[in-house]
């Protein structure tokens, strides 16, 4: 597969990888994709009290677009706010990286790592506040 | 020792011209230019001196008369030179032809273009090596079954069929028998006498010699196989494959079977196998979680086919690409699909997305296998610190107690 330089770039230099922990409360955390498909993204942010995304960190198996699509989106929501970071979506990721078409969908998977992390984190907000209001 | 830059270990897709393969080749272009089918002059001549000394070269190497060797364009067209060939010309004899899910494309996209055109093909399934036995065929075989077609050795996995003991079950039954012998041919002693194969495939490229040539084997004795031709024209090749002959490329194809005729007799698969060895030890010595595919009692001398868990195949190959390697993970495809092959063997399809074949040929060294465990073994430890199914084991999750959506 002939990548762009900048996939190969995300590729060889991932920007943050590693995990951050997951039972932290302000932690939310998405897990995609299937190994039987060849790729499984983790991804983990780190979220403080104005909604500001403070920490981003990703595990990803797969090809080397799904990896570099991965260490692109830590990147793009680092220092942004949850809202921004819903917004993203993966036309952006395939554009920056410019994705040959049949990978496309590592892009798909990157956005829906970011969905499904917020979505997590929403999660344990809502459960941690349901016991103040009864 | 030092290694130069890439390292090539991919000699199941393609091999380098062997020096004396190439030196053989280039009279033919130049001075020797004639057309071997010109017999009144001494260029056509010395043109055909050529091709026929080549014909008994590829004939020596598998135990054939000259007679029985048909140059094609290339193991492709051989396969459909051999398939077409005999489902046409016997086709009010019978109409089922037997193969197997793992053969080349080749072969089975022959098989279903003839499906069209009214045959019947039973795909025999493989074995978890990706073998297949001759009891296997022995029960797929009918009374209007007219021809088995199936390979020596496996592409990917390197697995050696038993060609002598289903060659023997096929001529006791009256059937024409097959075989793809491209991977196998040069590499380990092949007879078509003892075998009782009645056609057989051969690829210059893959055993040091030039791209774009080939031959089919087309038995004469007992029994004598007619085909019907797929190229019509001069009837050059006893009208088999008309065409003028490509001189050079047989020259060269001639030249690579006597050089590895000789090879052989030298014992050059054991070092070939040495070698694929210590790759495989190598690496074992330094990872866990590494699973083979294929046997490893009947396999090709270079091949290495392994699964790397948690390492996607293309990203692996993206990690060490001072090295060239083939992977069955569907990233590698234009379908996406991980590789039919290791499928039909049942191997898990999480496990197929991680296979590495290694293909160690003649000009491979032990320096550049050294290399090879060191840049893999690193590649991927790095790969395995990113990956988070390597997390999940190693807390104990267990992958299959997922749920995973599929996309």
């Amino acid at each position: 597969m002939a990548y762009s330089n900048k996939v190969v770039d995300h590729y060889e230099n991932p920007r943050n990888v590693g995990s951050l922990d997951k039972n932290a409360d302000d932690v939310g955390t998405g897990l995609v994709g299937a190994p039987a498909c060849g790729d499984v993204m983790k991804l983990q942010l780190k979220i403080n009290e104005d909604g500001i995304i403070e920490d981003a960190k990703f595990k990803t198996f797969g090809c080397g677009s799904a990896i570099a699509s991965s260490s692109l989106v830590t990147e793009m929501v680092k220092g942004k706010t949850v809202d921004f970071a819903l917004g993203i979506n993966n036309a952006q990721i395939a554009e920056e990286l410019k994705l040959p078409p049949v990978k496309i969908h590592c892009s798909v998977l990157a956005e829906d790592a970011v969905k499904a992390a917020i979505a997590d984190f929403k999660k344990k907000r809502e459960a941690k506040r349901q016991p103040v209001a009864e | 020792m030092s290694v130069q830059l890439p390292i090539y270990l991919d000699n199941h897709a393609t091999t380098r011209i062997d020096p004396r393969v190439l030196e053989a080749m280039m009279p033919y272009l130049t001075d020797v230019f004639g057309n071997a089918g010109s017999r009144n002059h001494s260029f056509g001549w010395k043109a055909q001196a050529g091709v026929e000394r080549a014909r008994e070269q590829v004939a020596s190497l598998i135990g054939a008369d000259a007679k029985e060797i048909v140059f094609t364009s290339g193991a492709t067209e051989s396969d459909n030179l051999a398939l077409f060939g005999v489902a046409r010309f016997y086709k009010d004899k019978g109409r089922h032809i037997v193969t197997a899910l793992t053969e080349h494309k080749a072969i089975l996209d022959s098989c279903h273009a003839l499906e069209k055109e009214g045959f019947e093909v039973t795909y025999l399934p493989v074995d978890k090596d990706g073998s297949v036995s001759p009891e296997a065929v022995a029960a797929a075989l009918r009374d209007d079954t007219i021809l088995v077609s199936l390979m020596w050795a496996n592409n990917e996995v390197g697995t050696v069929n038993d060609i002598a003991g289903i060659g023997k079950i096929c001529r006791e039954r009256g059937v024409f028998f097959h075989s793809d012998a491209v991977q196998g041919i040069g590499k380990m002693p092949f007879d078509v006498a003892a075998m009782n194969v009645d056609l057989v495939s051969i690829s210059a490229h893959k055993m040091y010699g030039p791209k774009g040539i080939g031959a089919l084997y087309v038995r004469r004795g007992r029994p004598r196989i007619r085909l019907e031709p797929l190229v019509f024209g001069g009837g050059q090749e006893r009208g088999l494959r008309s065409g003028t002959a490509a001189v050079h490329q047989i020259v060269g194809l001639g030249a690579a079977c006597a050089v590895a005729q000789q090879g052989l007799a030298e014992g050059e698969s054991d070092r070939i196998r040495a070698l694929r060895d210590r790759l495989w030890d190598g690496l074992r010595a330094n990872l866990d979680e590494l699973y083979l595919n294929g046997s490893w009692e009947r396999r090709l001398p270079g091949n290495l086919n392994v699964s790397f868990a948690f390492c996607e195949g293309e990203a692996m190959m993206m990690a060490i690409k001072d090295l060239a390697v083939s992977s069955g993970s569907a990233c590698t495809s234009a379908s996406l699909e991980p590789s039919y092959v290791l499928r039909a063997m049942g191997v898990d399809v999480e496990l197929a997305h991680t296979s590495i074949r290694f293909g160690v040929g003649r000009f491979n060294t032990e320096a550049e296998i050294d290399y090879a465990v060191k840049l893999v073994t690193e590649k991927v430890g790095w790969l395995r610190e990113m990956s988070p199914l390597a997390e999940m084991v190693k807390e104990g999750i267990d992958l299959k107690s997922i749920e995973w959506a599929a996309h």
